[in-house]
């Protein structure tokens, strides 16, 4: 459980103002962070690490306080039972994958939970390559295993898949699906990208001005999701040209569906997609 | 041992020790100064610069007042410490370090801030302290620029001649160094030794020149295939 009052003067394009963030987490919530840019996303995400230094409030995980302003508390990220993905992945690139992954280790014993992060992540074969070598996909799974083997309780991710194409984000996403559950974390997951918070999200708090403006279920707060008949949100993966129109591949959850489209509107791979229709005996 | 190898072995010395004692306080100096948002910050920066632009006698001059007995720093040193500075390999090494320093902290504080601070952050988020951060993180990937400003600050210190002039004269096996010798020689008309000790520089420094750019200029790691 994760208990949090924080203030700090944020600089945004449209002036300065103040972040003022309240925020009850149960253990386990995974919690996307959504927002326009200058909102306080990655900010809160900071304080949360301790990367920044909040100017006001308290920050309680669990039974331990990380930050009270009124009794003069701040533990340094260090002290932090945290795991931080950075956007720009921020891999040493003096280490090998595995070496990484051996640098975040808590204890020098841990070597099986290495293993099997490689194996989670799928970088078995990439383990003796240097970060540099490895593509953009693979670097992300990297650090997120590399977070992930300090063993943390709170996994916070800083729009860890923006810079990623299409199947490589479904894949990341799965993977990290895979270890909330896995490691039993709570996690925050800055995303821009509504059908993600939609796939992984237990709960998605939109953040304007530094302040929480929606707190609720995905389907519950993200625009654009509505109740009767079904709504799907995926990603096309592939386009063909077909007798009617054109033929979409898309991605929803972890698998994918082939629907048919008219020739109206060319999509491309990549469009996000609602899929909406109704509901009958088959 | 002859006069020549002997200067230049003192030579290699003072230029070995400098290096290394500047890598074991320039480091330190330079992470502090590349990271501190302290205010005073500017003031320091420009101490560690003034070497470069002050002529080397100004600093020999100044260091010699202060290792002499009759100032008070001198006085503590000779009569507190019992370190008699002026004209010995102890105050050309002062010297030398003070000559030299920013040609070592300059290249690593400019490396240590042109890293992504994510890095920093990463390794501090993963549990590791600061110094951990900088030895396991930081100093592995500035590995060029230590060898770079090891590599020109070794040739600084081979190369200067005022501070060691003013501060330690011209003694054999003490403080005669191979800058001085030249001049020593060129002044007695001794064109043919002058020649020799000059030689051994030029060929000295392309050398540590050309063993730089090999080192700093190969890619990190194996190549891809």
């Amino acid at each position: 459980m994760i208990d949090l009052h924080l203030t700090k003067p944020l600089q945004t394009a449209q002036g300065a103002t103040q972040l003022d963030v309240r925020l009850t987490i149960a253990s386990g919530e995974l919690v996307a962070i959504y927002g326009a840019s200058g909102a306080g996303k990655t900010t809160l995400l900071r304080l949360l690490a301790g990367l920044s230094r909040p100017a006001g409030g308290y920050l309680r995980v669990g039974n331990d306080v990380w930050y009270d302003q009124q009794r003069g508390i701040w533990l340094p990220p260090q002290q932090r039972s945290i795991g931080f993905v950075f956007q720009e992945y921020a891999l040493f690139p003096n280490m090998t994958v595995r070496q990484n992954l051996e640098f975040a280790l808590p204890h020098a014993s841990g070597k099986p939970l290495v293993d099997e992060l490689l194996e989670l992540m799928d970088l078995g074969e990439l383990a003796r390559q240097r970060p540099q070598q490895l593509s953009g996909g693979q670097q992300q799974r990297v650090a997120l295993a590399r977070a992930l083997a300090r063993q943390p309780r709170l996994l916070l991710l800083d729009e860890p898949l923006a810079a990623l194409d299409v199947p490589t984000r479904l894949r990341l996403q799965q993977a990290l699906a895979a270890a909330h559950q896995r490691f039993q974390l709570t996690t925050l997951l800055v995303s821009h990208d509504y059908a993600e918070i939609t796939r992984l999200a237990t709960r998605a708090v939109e953040l304007e001005g530094g302040r929480v403006v929606q707190d609720g279920a995905p389907a519950a707060v993200l625009p654009g999701v509505a109740a009767p008949g079904f709504q799907l949100t995926g990603t096309v993966v592939a386009v063909q040209p077909s007798a009617t129109g054109q033929t979409l591949t898309v991605a929803v959850g972890e698998g994918t569906v082939v629907v048919e489209a008219d020739a109206a509107t060319p999509y491309q791979v990549g469009d996000a997609l609602v899929l909406t229709g109704n509901v009958q005996r088959g | 041992m002859s006069d020549f190898s002997q200067t230049l072995l003192l030579t290699a010395k003072l230029a070995a020790l400098t290096t290394l004692l500047l890598l074991l306080l320039g480091v330190p100096l330079a992470y502090w100064l590349a990271y501190s948002r302290f205010r005073g910050k500017a003031v320091v920066e420009a101490l560690v610069s003034l070497p470069l632009v002050l002529p080397p006698t100004v600093i020999g001059f100044y260091l010699l007042l202060a290792f002499s007995a009759d100032s008070r720093v001198g006085h503590f040193l000779v009569h507190t410490l019992g370190l008699e500075l002026n004209f010995t390999f102890g105050g050309i090494l002062i010297g030398s370090l003070v000559y030299s320093l920013p040609f070592m902290v300059q290249p690593v504080q400019a490396a240590l801030h042109n890293l992504p601070r994510s890095l920093r952050e990463a390794a501090y988020t993963l549990g590791k302290s600061r110094l951990t951060t900088l030895w396991r993180v930081l100093l592995p990937n500035i590995r060029p620029a230590l060898l770079s400003a090891s590599v020109l600050t070794f040739a600084h210190t081979v190369g200067e001649f005022g501070v060691v002039l003013m501060i330690g004269g011209n003694i054999p096996g003490q403080t005669r160094v191979a800058s001085i010798a030249i001049y020593d020689a060129a002044e007695s008309l001794d064109y043919a030794r002058a020649n020799h000790y000059a030689l051994v520089l030029v060929g000295l420094a392309f050398t540590g020149l050309l063993l730089l750019a090999y080192f700093t200029k190969r890619p990190v790691g194996p190549r891809l295939p």
